[in-house]
């Protein structure tokens, strides 16, 4: 999980070759002390603070009018038909996808997968390649691949240039550079790239485009991902903003489409629901200033667009996911980020402290899946369970139901199929709910214990870490409430 | 949660679940909980054999255990009455885990036969009692706290500001958020402590900054953790279980 850069940033032309230091990295495996580092940074809580609730608002305001609830059920029972026949599904996407002049490739992991697209460059004599949003392309890793390879990716979505730009990750799987405020952003481009400094937005971006224009017309080959795979038409769907998708996916001679396998929709007229549930639930937009549909590369009689246009789909864990009839929503996420907006932790500790490329409440309930519960441990368990992810999710996953499987399965009570499953299994653990279990299921014990635990309570401890680091001990009532019940009716028969 | 919820008609008796937050740490909110539902003409049975309904073990993953607990507050409702439960938290475990706890075993119908008769105290006596409040108390700027799983897992996100709204000297006021986690999440507050205190923190200042001079919860997990929170940092405001407020009020 991001694993240190070594290779050379694609920005080193733009920088004037100055030495790059190595992309920040966050791990899974230390969750404690990346939040505790967010949560003492008034920078990045209030970044966050103020970001998630602009967005939960224009969500909010953008579904006002509508009939949310029939809209996420179409929407999950679209997800759902889709992957409950996803084998045939995605067969049938690549004869259509074939048929339409996309080249399809299989890949079983993300190694596998930056193989392939490093050899599609490399056989190609490919040196520069542009990229559009995509988090698959996050997850495996594929710009440090290519880098060593000698190829240069440089991303062109905004958020995904700055945060490129500051050699970071992404924290938000929407909106990449979310971390950061307007003055942050200010100060890196002009650090990076000369400009003189300014508060104004449109001047940075007018900046920014102006730097990535050129080398949309210059790169060999354009990458981008999928948001809907349409099985029936073998078409790939693109939503975005700024336009980068489509320069990604139009003027280089090859473009190069990444998606996990679970990306597909079965009939075209599924797009429309779901495409309505993503841009409200992302970003609160009714729609999406781009809508790209690809179906194939440039025709004999057209006179623009790619020579070439390949699909690679990425399992990555997907089907062992599949295998499984609960955590088979997982699969459902279409990476719309409302879990994020709407979490009160990532809120918080933001999207570099989970350590893993999807932050956030999708991240805590797919992450385990292809890094292992053992490197995710402090994951699953990192939720209050509010459901305020589950109440938001626009195809309905049920996120909280999720995160209690995991943790069963954290602590070798579930079916076992996840990897790592049992690695929070302790005999410390155990010892305590098992009696914790025993005096639940004797009541007469249960009963006695309380009852002497209020008789004693000047005794009960008023330091219980960590607990009492923020709040004061709860002490046991001198009378417990089956003590009370009792006497209540004995003094009633008495009388 | 369920779209249309046809309620019963009101009971002559109803089964008292404690908790055992309130058993242990409140029992006075869980004496309101009885006088309120007396005072509507209710009969309170409250079996002596309760402990607790399994959720803290149900939600750190140990379901074995959960279970067990579980079943043995299954038999403890033998009689058709609905089963009075002054909590978000555990009523929202009995009603929707159980379930999901006991499929597929001997004791599956059972389970889903004690879910359906599970009311969270507010709703019922929103819906089932249809009270009528009469207040007695001083004029005083009230906020609430609904815990999540009262709000969203139960779908009780009005039941209780609809029973403060019928008090006349109570100006219910709303925090900023007010949707948003206090922190608690059972274990959650312990294994992620720094975490939590950061949420709980958040909603203390936020009942403040609604110059509210008292708060409610529906949940004592929300209240140990809020309250004793404002305590630890010596703040004036202070919460009680809703139970406990509407019964001093309107005794």
């Amino acid at each position: 999980m991001n694993t240190p850069s070594t290779a050379k940033s694609p920005k080193e032309t733009l920088q004037g070759g100055a030495a790059t230091p190595e992309v920040q990295t966050f791990d899974p495996r230390h969750f404690h002390a990346q939040a505790h580092d967010a949560l003492n940074n008034p920078q990045i809580r209030g970044n966050f603070r103020s970001a998630m609730d602009g967005l939960m608002r224009k969500r909010r305001d953008v579904f006002a009018e509508w009939d949310l609830e029939t809209l996420r059920q179409l929407g999950a029972n679209v997800r759902a038909r889709a992957l409950a026949k996803l084998p045939d599904l995605l067969e049938q996407l690549e004869r259509n996808c074939q048929a339409n002049g996309i080249q399809v490739h299989w890949a079983e992991n993300g190694d596998e997968a930056c193989r392939i697209i490093r050899k599609l460059c490399e056989s190609r004599g490919a040196r520069r390649m542009i990229k559009g949003k995509s988090m698959v392309s996050e997850e495996m890793h594929l710009n440090a691949h290519l880098e060593a390879a000698g190829i240069e990716a440089l991303e062109s979505d905004l958020g995904e240039y700055l945060v490129q730009m500051a050699h970071e990750t992404p924290s938000h799987i929407i909106m990449p550079a979310i971390h950061k405020n307007t003055g942050e952003i200010a100060d890196l481009m002009h650090d990076k790239t000369g400009i003189a400094r300014t508060l104004d937005a449109d001047t940075l971006t007018a900046a920014a485009r102006a730097q990535l224009r050129e080398r949309f017309l210059t790169a060999d080959v354009g990458l981008s991902g999928v948001n809907f795979a349409v099985a029936e038409t073998g078409t790939l769907c693109l939503v975005e903003n700024e336009g980068n998708g489509r320069l990604t996916t139009t003027v280089p001679p090859v473009h190069i489409a990444v998606t996990g396998i679970e990306k597909v929709v079965e009939h075209l007229q599924d797009v429309a629901p779901l495409y309505a549930l993503l841009t409200r639930s992302a970003t609160g937009q009714p729609v999406t200033t781009y809508f790209n549909m690809i179906s194939g590369p440039r025709r004999t009689e057209e006179h623009d667009g790619p020579r070439e246009v390949h699909l690679v789909l990425v399992d990555n864990g997907r089907s062992r996911i599949y295998q499984d009839d609960e955590l088979l929503d997982t699969l459902r996420c279409i990476r719309c980020g409302a879990c994020m907006n709407h979490c009160p932790v990532y809120t918080r500790v933001g999207g570099h402290a989970y350590g893993t490329t999807y932050p956030g409440p999708i991240g805590k309930i797919l992450m385990p899946h292809l890094l292992g519960l053992d490197a995710t441990r402090d994951l699953p368990s990192a939720s209050s369970l509010c459901g305020a992810c589950g109440e938001v999710c626009p195809v309905k996953i049920p996120i909280p139901d999720l995160l209690v499987r995991l943790r069963k399965e954290s602590v070798g009570e579930g079916r076992g199929n996840v990897p790592g499953a049992g690695v929070k299994r302790n005999a410390k653990e155990v010892a305590a709910w098992k009696s914790w279990q025993w005096v639940a299921t004797h009541p007469a014990f249960w009963r006695l214990g309380t009852g002497v635990a209020g008789r004693f309570r000047r005794l009960s401890p008023g330091h219980l870490p960590p607990w009492t680091d923020y709040r004061v001990a709860p002490k046991p009532a001198s009378k417990t409430l089956h003590g009370m019940m009792r006497e209540r009716c004995r003094t009633e028969s008495d009388s | 949660m369920t779209p249309v919820k046809l309620y019963p008609a009101k009971p002559e008796k109803v089964y008292l679940f404690g908790t055992c937050l309130i058993d242990l740490f409140y029992p006075e909110a869980g004496m309101d909980v009885v006088h309120l539902l007396e005072r509507e003409g209710v009969e309170v049975i409250y079996p002596d054999d309760q402990t607790c309904c399994g959720q803290p073990a149900y939600t750190s993953g140990y379901h074995d255990e959960a279970r067990a607990v579980a079943a043995a507050q299954l038999d403890l409702f033998p009689e058709p009455w609905p089963i009075i439960v002054p909590s978000g938290s555990c009523g929202g475990m009995m009603r929707t885990h159980y379930a999901q706890l006991f499929a597929d075993s001997e004791r599956q119908a059972q389970a889903e036969a004690v879910a359906s008769r599970v009311f969270e105290l507010t709703e019922f006596l929103v819906h089932v009692c249809h009270v009528r409040l009469v207040d007695r108390g001083e004029p005083q700027r009230l906020a609430m706290h609904t815990s999540c799983s009262a709000r969203r897992e139960m779908g009780l996100a009005e039941t209780g500001p609809q029973l403060l709204q019928q008090l006349s000297n109570v100006t219910l006021v709303e925090q900023a958020r007010a949707a948003e986690c206090c922190g608690f999440g059972g274990t959650f507050a312990v294994r992620h402590p720094e975490v939590s205190a950061a949420m709980v923190a958040d909603k203390g200042a936020a009942l403040e900054a609604a110059e509210a001079e008292h708060f409610v919860t529906s949940d004592c997990g929300c209240l140990m953790n809020i309250d004793g929170h404002l305590q630890h940092e010596r703040r004036a405001l202070r919460g009680e279980h809703i139970a406990s407020y509407l019964w001093r009020r309107t005794a």
